[in-house]
């Protein structure tokens, strides 16, 4: 597997960790009621399809990325920055 | 036997080597299996479960007979395949699965009851009783069925991994991948080339066929020196490219020194990660046989292997032949072995219509029926078109039931191949792998003329996919013979016919599978393990799937198939491994003050990659709790020195760093004032403590934060994901310091004495509180001081840059011994903290929250932070949670152990009645008596109460009295004063 | 009184010699990393270019002049190598001494890249990872900034404490790579 990241290039997959859903980047306020924060921390889709995944490139430029992939495929769409600017 | 002017061997050099201990002479460029049969050799292994003799049946890496152990002691490699070691001179090689010997093996036995043998024969028969299993079925069924042995020496050989790249990765050094190279080299694409075999050229090799009038062999040859000539080209040799993974990640094996006797320090083997931007596949084709009775004797063999051997190495397997097939190519076996001189004693072909395609008896619509002989083929028996059977007394059969191609890395992503009805084969489905093309026989072309068209405009578009402008280079003449087949898996009749000569599986246990109504093909192969062993099928596959879908009235494609995964050989765990052996398994840390430590003869205790001291024995001290004992005393009275440097250090700046840290922290920073130090909780989003330390802020704009050396990584990731993630409006910039700065604990009374002689200028308790830090200057160098402490003594920590770490320690132990302290390492470190009830991970380990350890209150209600609201949830509040407290043993010498759980002294031990656990144990030299923490339920409520602490494991149980974390000096005055 | 010694990653564990190549460490001098504050990369770019006459990296590149050099080593962040930073950059940058924390390895000689593919998952050959060009990979198991510093010499930097692993690993792929191309 390789993920293209927008600074480094094209890298493989052992220089990444993977974190999770990029949901994650979602965080409820501190005054959400509790099935917000229940649903940010625990649930989770489990899609045949696309999904966006949180990655760091710790091994690499230490970026944070959200990662577009297909889980069926295996296809990888692109790679941003969190602070894409 | 060897032909004379045939093959391609040097006869000029002779070359020696053993096998089953007799000497034999080969040439070079020979294969193990070529030589042997140069010299007469027909069995070279016993088959898996009958042990039946068997012979070689291919040319290549596919065969599943001829696997032999090669070399000895630790270089022992069992498995080998005769047919693609090449020849050395002393090569030793020793047959497989035989006892006592290759010619006489009693557990040929399992042939005579074969009867009872068949499929699912395991499953049905060693069910009963049921405990023998283990002892007495499975060691003998291991004794008895399997292949070459481990040495069970440590490897000693050197085999690396490595990693390559290139814009076009074309697999397989026939003619197609020859040409495909060739158009994507000439127009500049940085290609690879990697050939399975030692020589390039594919069956070029192994035919006796002209390519624009020169032999094939020849013009391959010509072909590789303008490759080798491009600086863009890189050939492979040797390197089976094992497996296609995501994003054009191919896996691939070379056998570097294989094929040498002594491979001098060069690794063995060498797994390459290969990224590609294009992939062509050119992996030619492989054949199958037709099963007959006793089609497994040794001298039957594919009819393009009798060819290879005849055309590559000069050998035949017997002098008298007979060629059996369903399809045109087989005829030029027939042709070849006329031409060498050998007796061709019959040609037979399946189908009514066929046409000879040599000058020999041909027979058309006829089958082979059985073959004769038990250590060697003897004679075959034929029945015509008309019915009548015929005897044949030949040595040698070449058998040919047409070919599949070898498309199996086209299924390694998750593709299934494509029935082709008219080559009666899998061919690869388009598109299978994004970026792998497919060309030549590889996808069914089984003319070189085609192959070599199909290679090149693999490899133009290859090119033209990278945007390169490419060119057909001009096409050499060559054969091509259209491929003619007729399906024929199986000749029905009686008696054993063999579909997987290596696993031992018959078109009867297909069949009975079938019946057992195992229908699916996943079910048929798991139940008669066809397919399953080390040559994964790739000469068994497609006929047993024929067979199933007769046998229960279906057509292929409906049948299905079966898919490959990589790799599509054997790798070696050796290669999978490599590198990953001592210091390769984890990068060693050392700290600036390790030699010293080592010198005064500290045992070194691994803390994640670091190395750190465990105790510094002094003379006459016999045991770890000696000096354990003595170091702790000594930081209570004098003054001990420990290197800290491998806490987690990093710096940060910028305006925000006081709101930054207020985020990731649960305490409050940003009013911490320059000069000052604080002790830090910082949580996980799930409200669990994540890791504690102290931060100091060195200015208005610098501050230094220290994390635990277990989680310094992680501290650092954290920071990373929350600063990029949620606070990207936030000024501030970190980076680790923890490799720049070599610190060290001065803990004890007589700490700042020790300093002040050290100091350029002397501190005091004014300039220099508690939890002050500050920049010093420490015999000339630029150094940081901090007023913290870990043991809860007066104690500082002073860091210097790396560069003068080990020299300062030896100062610092210089100094500390002069006033009769010294070096302490972490078993004191650890009683120490445990004396002042101080947490490490082995209290924050995850599960744990603020609540649990007592500190609820640092939570500042204030302002937000990473894990304040989900720490707030009733469950992670609640009093009857396990809180952190200390025990001690209610009678003096009984013993507190790390992992033992906590019962009311008068439940019994079982896990309904847990009340909690043990995290860390403790003896106190200062108190008298081992010290625990833990965690209890409602715990800080319940001091002064009796708890046994049980540890099942150890046989341990003990009376224990609950009391404060804090042991000792609760009220902190020494670390003050 | 006496004084600290100093002593270099290193010492004791190189230069190492297999075949062509050469595994020495370098004394390049001061390290410092710098972090552009937000907003001021620019401004950053133009003190730099001003104090030490070198212009702010691309990522995956270096900027040289004389001894000094620029070598970018992640996202916002370059160390300068050789060079004292001038006060006035921090204005613009966080600035923080790494002087001792990075072993500094060339690594040189004919065939450089057989060795170093043997530890690094990243394309270093000369014409697509050129002279000048930056990255942040994996030596083996151990994070790295490597500096192509001519047509066959790298430069290696990695962490002070785990020196010892490196010039092992290094070393071992030089042995490798050197009995390899002694086979027939």
């Amino acid at each position: 597997m390789r993920i293209p990241c927008p600074i480094c290039g094209t890298r493989d997959r052992r220089e990444f960790t993977y974190k999770g859903a990029a949901v994650l980047l979602d965080r409820p306020s501190p005054e959400a009621d509790a099935a917000s924060w229940d649903a940010y921390l625990h649930l989770r889709d489990n899609p045949a399809g696309r999904t966006r995944d949180l990655w760091f490139h710790d091994a690499g430029c230490a970026a944070w990325l959200v990662v577009e992939r297909d889980t069926i495929s295996h296809e990888i769409f692109g790679a941003e920055l969190l602070d894409a600017d | 036997m060897r032909i004379d002017g045939k093959g391609r061997i040097d006869r000029s050099k002779k070359i020696s080597f053993r096998f089953d201990g007799f000497e034999y002479k080969g040439f070079s460029g020979d294969t193990l299996a070529s030589a042997l049969m140069g010299s007469g050799v027909r069995v070279m292994g016993r088959s898996f479960k009958y042990h039946r003799p068997r012979g070689v049946l291919t040319a290549g890496s596919e065969e599943p007979n001829a696997l032999v152990t090669v070399r000895s002691g630790a270089r022992t490699d069992p498995n080998t395949r005769a047919t693609t070691q090449e020849l050395y001179d002393g090569l030793e090689a020793v047959s497989q699965n035989r006892w006592p010997s290759l010619g006489f093996d009693l557990l040929a036995m399992n042939n005579l009851a074969a009867p009872f043998l068949g499929a699912g024969f395991y499953y049905k028969t060693f069910m009963w009783p049921k405990a023998f299993w283990e002892r007495v079925y499975e060691p003998f069924i291991r004794r008895a069925a399997g292949l070459g042995a481990l040495s069970g020496e440590p490897v000693d050989e050197h085999y690396e991994k490595a990693f390559a790249f290139c814009d076009v990765l074309v697999i397989g050094g026939g003619p197609a991948g020859l040409m495909a190279a060739l158009t994507a080299g000439r127009v500049g694409a940085n290609v690879i080339l990697c050939n399975e075999d030692s020589e390039f050229g594919g069956n070029l090799l192994s035919e006796d066929e002209k390519i624009d009038g020169q032999d094939g062999a020849f013009w391959a040859r010509s072909v590789i020196d303008e490759l080798r000539a491009m600086p863009n080209v890189r050939l492979m040799a040797r390197t089976t490219v094992t497996g296609a993974y995501d994003q054009g990640t191919f896996g691939a094996l070379e056998r570097v020194s294989q094929h040498v006797a002594d491979p001098a320090g060069a690794p063995v083997e060498c797994f390459w990660r290969i990224a590609a931007q294009r992939a062509v596949l050119c992996a030619g084709a492989l054949e199958r046989p037709i099963a007959f009775r006793d089609n497994d004797r040794p001298g039957v063999m594919l009819a393009g292997a009798a060819r290879a051997y005849l055309n590559r190495w000069g050998v035949t397997p017997g002098q008298s032949v007979a060629v059996f097939a369903n399809n045109d190519a087989a005829h030029k076996t027939a042709r070849d072995m006329a031409a060498a001189g050998l007796h061709v004693a019959a040609l037979i072909d399946s189908r009514t219509d066929a046409r000879p395609g040599a000058d020999v008896p041909f027979h058309a619509g006829a089958q082979v029926t059985r073959a004769f002989g038990s250590k060697g083929l003897e004679a075959i028996a034929v029945r015509a078109a008309d019915g009548h059977e015929e005897r044949f007394h030949v040595d040698a059969l070449a058998v040919s039931g047409g070919w599949n191609p070898s498309l199996h890395l086209t299924c390694h992503t998750g593709a299934r191949p494509v029935w082709d009805d008219d080559i009666a084969a899998f061919v690869p489905r388009p598109e299978a792998v994004p970026g792998l093309t497919v060309a030549g026989a590889a996808r069914g072309i089984f003319d070189t003329s085609g192959c070599l068209r199909d290679g090149a405009e693999a490899g133009r578009a290859a090119a033209e996919a990278l945007g390169l402008k490419a060119r057909l280079p001009d096409l050499p003449d060559a054969e091509d013979a259209p491929y003619r087949i007729r399906r024929l898996w199986a000749v029905p009749g009686k008696g054993r016919a063999w579909l997987d000569f290596q696993n031992d599986v018959t078109v009867k246990d297909v069949q009975q599978a079938a019946r057992e109504n195992y229908r699916s093909v996943e079910h048929m192969k798991r139940y008669t393990t066809q397919g399953m062993a080390t040559d994964q099928g790739k000469s068994s596959n497609v006929a047993a799937l024929a067979i199933l879908a007769d046998a229960t009235g279906r057509d292929i494609p409906e049948t299905g198939t079966t898919t490959f995964r990589p790799p599509y050989h054997p790798i070696a765990i050796a290669a999978m491994g490599a590198g990953a052996q001592g210091v390769g398994f984890a990068p060693q840390r050392f700290t600036t003050s390790h030699k010293a430590s080592v010198e005064r003869g500290a045992p070194m205790i691994e803390a994640g990659l670091w190395y750190r001291p465990s105790y510094f024995p002094r003379p006459g001290e016999t045991t770890w709790r000696q000096s354990c004992d003595r170091e702790v005393a000594m930081v209570r009275e004098t003054v001990g020195i420990c290197d800290v440097s491998t806490l987690g250090k990093i710096d940060l700046q910028g305006a925000d760093v006081g709101a930054f840290l207020d985020f990731v922290y649960c305490n409050t920073f940003s009013t911490l004032k320059p000069g000052r130090v604080r002790y830090g909780l910082m949580l996980r989003e799930d409200g669990h403590v994540m890791d504690d330390g102290t931060t100091a802020r060195l200015s208005d704009n610098q501050w230094v934060m220290t994390t635990t050396t277990a989680a310094a990584g992680e501290v650092m990731m954290h920071l990373e994901w929350v600063h990029q993630a949620f606070c990207r409006e936030m000024d501030v910039r970190f980076i680790s310091v923890t490799e720049q700065w070599a610190q060290f604990a001065v803990a004890g009374p007589k700490s700042r004495d020790l300093l002040n002689g050290l100091l350029d200028a002397p501190i005091d308790d004014a300039a220099f509180p508690f939890m002050q830090c500050g920049p010093v200057s420490v015999m000339g160098v630029a150094a940081r001081l901090f007023r913290i402490s870990f043991s809860g003594e007066h104690a500082y920590e002073l860091a210097v840059p790396s560069r003068y770490g080990d020299s300062l320690f030896r100062e610092l132990l210089a100094r500390a011994e002069a006033m009769e302290g010294g070096a302490y390492g972490m078993e004191a470190l650890n009683v120490l903290r445990i004396e002042k009830g101080h947490i490490t991970h082995s209290e924050i380990h995850g599960r744990t929250t603020a609540f649990d350890i007592g500190f609820a209150r640092m939570v500042s209600a204030k302002k937000d932070c990473i894990g304040k609201v989900m720490a707030a949830r009733p469950g992670l509040q609640d009093a009857a949670r396990e809180q952190l407290v200390g025990l001690r043993p209610v009678k003096a010498q009984a013993r507190l152990l790390a992992g033992g759980h906590l019962f009311r002294p008068d439940e019994a031990p079982v896990r309904e009645n847990d009340q909690g656990y043990i995290t860390s144990v403790g003896f106190s030299p200062t108190l008298g008596e081992a010290r625990a923490l833990g965690f209890l339920q409602n715990g800080r409520a319940r001091h002064g109460e009796e708890v046994k602490m049980v540890d099942h494991m150890r046989g341990v149980e003990t009376l224990c009295e609950v009391c404060d974390p804090v042991a000792f000096d609760s009220d902190g005055g020494r670390l003050r004063g | 009184m006496a004084e600290l010694l100093a002593k270099t990653p290193c010492s004791g564990l190189v230069p190492v010699t297999h075949g062509a190549v050469t595994l020495d460490e370098v004394a390049v001098g001061p390290i410092t990393s710098l972090a552009p504050y937000r907003g001021q990369r620019a401004a950053l770019s133009s003190a730099l270019t001003e104090t030490v006459g070198l212009g702010w990296p691309e990522p995956g590149r270096s900027t040289a002049n004389g001894d000094a050099r620029l070598v970018w080593t992640g996202r916002d962040q370059a160390f300068l190598l050789g060079a004292a930073p001038d006060a006035r950059l921090g204005d613009f940058a966080a600035i923080t001494d790494q002087s001792d924390g990075w072993a500094v390895l060339r690594i040189a000689g004919a065939g450089v890249e057989d060795v170093l593919a043997r530890l690094m998952p990243i394309d270093l050959a000369p014409d697509r990872f050129a002279p000048g060009h930056a990255a942040r990979t994996l030596c083996g198991h151990m994070t790295v900034s490597v500096l192509r510093l001519d047509t066959q010499a790298v430069q290696i930097m990695g962490f002070r404490s785990m020196a010892g692993t490196l010039v092992h690993e290094l070393e071992t792929a030089m042995a490798a790579v050197e009995a390899r191309a002694r086979l027939p």
